[in-house]
């Protein structure tokens, strides 16, 4: 994968915001203090008459896109992970996801791979934050491909919906001609029956890679990629269960409450496995530069592919 | 406002009460001395001065009202019940199970525009109803009420700054000055005066109005109406409990319900009143 076109989500994010603006004239964005960042600049230098920052105010943020979209438009509410999930939880619990408005939140610079900027602006927690929230829907696309194709999806989702994007460039390894998007619903990348490998968001290409590594080791595993992790396709993951007979998750978040969480209690109601899961372990994150840290957090192929064979010696 | 006009505010305002107490009393919990206290306010606005349709409640068009201090619920679904955007008789049925009425507004009750009752969120929401009607030229105005106590979350206050800067004055901020909080008199527990101050510096337009009196009420909004570029805050001088001679100015009656002998003893005097308004 090291000739492939990299690229990070957030990115994405902002050319799709500045891609569907003239097809869905309701949609609106708004930012705090952040849009050079969350890249939501990209839409408000083609749109800054539908673009509104509202400084270091997540919270207000928040609030203003309930009232925006209880006005029949569709707010795109931008900032970081840790504020938009974790700082205005409780006006994205009662002010979007209680009155089921339809606000859409694009949460960039999500995960350990923040880098530099350290624990206080990694957010790990964002996941499990989100997911308990009834009627949210939790997408973390995997590249840009996905990551734009989840954009347009949100817009025609009626109800809230997080987005989780990333800061580092990613590998594009879907191909947008044929990629499409169905909200809920998994995507099988590899067949393989001794384990599969269920991952999101950045960890996605790191699990196709492992997947490949095993190969020399005569295991054949399977890799599923779970972009939406509210709803869950747990038709999908139950059969993986049943198929393999051992999971795997792998995430840029912690290993409590997020995709190896929702995995976990997915497959005790229809098929119980064993689930391992790869995330962060209950810890804060560090400075440094997010490729180590990823490697750091045994969030890469290398590690993937060493819990497979320790889980299936 | 001519003297038949004010009158007839009185008496829906005093039947607006009864209907605070009938839902307390029978929920058996709940906020009667903050409802009372905007009783007047309410009935001034949904009577007078905004354009809603019980018929059709979700109108574009309408005026908006965003109850910040959502735990007075009582007063707006009061309101709403005398409007006919449901039946008198939900009243009685508040915050029990199953009921259309729930402890804090719900945005899925005829008339009631948004969620609310977490202190501090109802005036962002209202700045983005605000900011929605100037993204379509809409003419509609967008009130927020929120409580002296709730001002002292953060929240208000990034609200505030957000107004001003995005010129909101289509939106009217009412914040319920009856000096009481729970833990008790706003200036003891911790507190947010010089509220005037505050607003002013926030860059809002602010109006001081006697919250019990319908003309200092329509004088007010008058002036609200004639401001341009600016949001604008209404202060109301507020009795907590006003119109019930025991809830008045007692914090104790922020969170309780009246017990059988308070509520026939609350009716009474409320009865009283109708009665000798409707002469």
């Amino acid at each position: 994968m090291s000739d492939v076109i990299k690229k990070a989500t957030r990115e994405s994010y902002g050319e799709a915001l500045r891609d569907l603006a003239e097809k869905y004239p309701d949609l609106i964005v708004l930012d705090a203090d952040l849009a050079a960042a969350t890249k939501t600049s990209i839409f408000q230098k083609a749109y800054p008459d539908r673009f509104f920052d509202c400084g270091i105010a997540e919270a207000n943020m928040m609030g203003v896109a309930a009232g925006l979209a209880a006005s029949g438009k569709i707010p795109f509410a931008s900032t970081f992970a840790m504020f938009a999930a974790g700082r205005a939880y409780e006006i994205v619990r009662n002010s979007i996801g209680y009155p089921g408005l339809n606000v859409k939140i694009g949460a960039t610079h999500a995960g350990i791979s923040v880098g530099e900027d350290g624990a206080t602006h990694q957010c790990n927690e964002d996941i499990a934050l989100m997911r308990t929230i009834p009627g949210m829907t939790v997408i973390n696309p995997a590249d840009d491909v996905e990551a734009r194709a989840a954009v347009e999806a949100a817009i025609l989702h009626k109800g809230p919906v997080y987005l989780r994007f990333g800061r580092l460039a990613a590998p594009v390894f879907n191909d947008k001609d044929t990629y499409k998007f169905e909200l809920g619903k998994g995507i099988t990348l590899k067949e393989g029956n001794d384990i599969t490998i269920i991952a999101t968001g950045l960890m996605v290409s790191e699990a196709v890679a492992a997947a490949e590594m095993l190969k020399e080791d005569g295991i054949n595993a399977g890799v599923i990629n779970i972009h939406t992790i509210k709803p869950l396709d747990k038709e999908l993951i139950c059969k993986a269960a049943e198929n393999s007979g051992i999971l795997m998750t792998v995430e840029e978040h912690s290993v409590i409450g997020g995709l190896g969480s929702a995995v976990a209690e997915a497959v005790t109601e229809c098929y119980p496995v064993p689930v391992i899961k790869i995330g962060i372990n209950d810890e804060f994150g560090h400075s440094g530069p997010a490729v180590e840290l990823l490697k750091e957090f045994g969030l890469c192929r290398d590690n993937i592919a060493d819990q497979v064979r320790k889980a299936l010696k | 406002m001519d003297s038949t006009e004010k009158k007839r505010l009185q008496i829906n305002a005093c039947k607006a009460r009864m209907g605070i107490i009938e839902g307390v009393y029978n929920a058996k919990s709940g906020h009667p001395g903050g409802s009372l206290s905007i009783a007047d306010l309410l009935t001034y606005l949904y009577f007078e001065k905004m354009n809603v349709d019980a018929e059709n409640p979700d109108m574009p068009d309408r005026d908006r009202l965003v109850l910040s201090k959502g735990h007075c619920a009582p007063a707006l679904y009061s309101v709403l019940a005398l409007k006919g955007f449901f039946p008198q008789k939900e009243l009685k049925k508040l915050r029990h199970i199953g009921a259309l009425l729930q402890g804090h507004p719900c945005i899925h009750i005829n008339g009631v525009d948004m969620s609310s009752g977490s202190l501090g969120q109802g005036i962002s929401a209202a700045c983005g109803m605000a900011l929605a009607a100037k993204l379509d030229s809409k003419s509609y105005k967008v009130y927020a009420v929120l409580g002296d106590g709730e001002i002292e979350e953060g929240q208000v206050w990034e609200a505030a700054m957000f107004a001003a800067h995005k010129n909101l004055d289509n939106l009217i901020a009412i914040v319920d000055n009856n000096g009481l909080q729970i833990d008790g008199p706003i200036t003891e527990v911790c507190s947010p005066e010089p509220i005037t101050d505050k607003f002013e510096a926030f860059g809002w337009h602010v109006i001081t109005m006697d919250a019990h009196d319908f003309d200092s009420i329509e004088k007010a909004f008058e002036e609200a109406e004639s401001i341009k570029d600016k949001p604008v805050a209404i202060i109301e001088k507020s009795v907590k409990g006003k119109g019930v001679s025991f809830m008045e100015n007692q914090v104790s009656w922020h969170g309780t319900a009246p017990n059988e002998q308070q509520y026939e003893q609350a009716m009474s005097e409320l009865s009283a009143q109708l009665k000798e308004l409707e002469g």
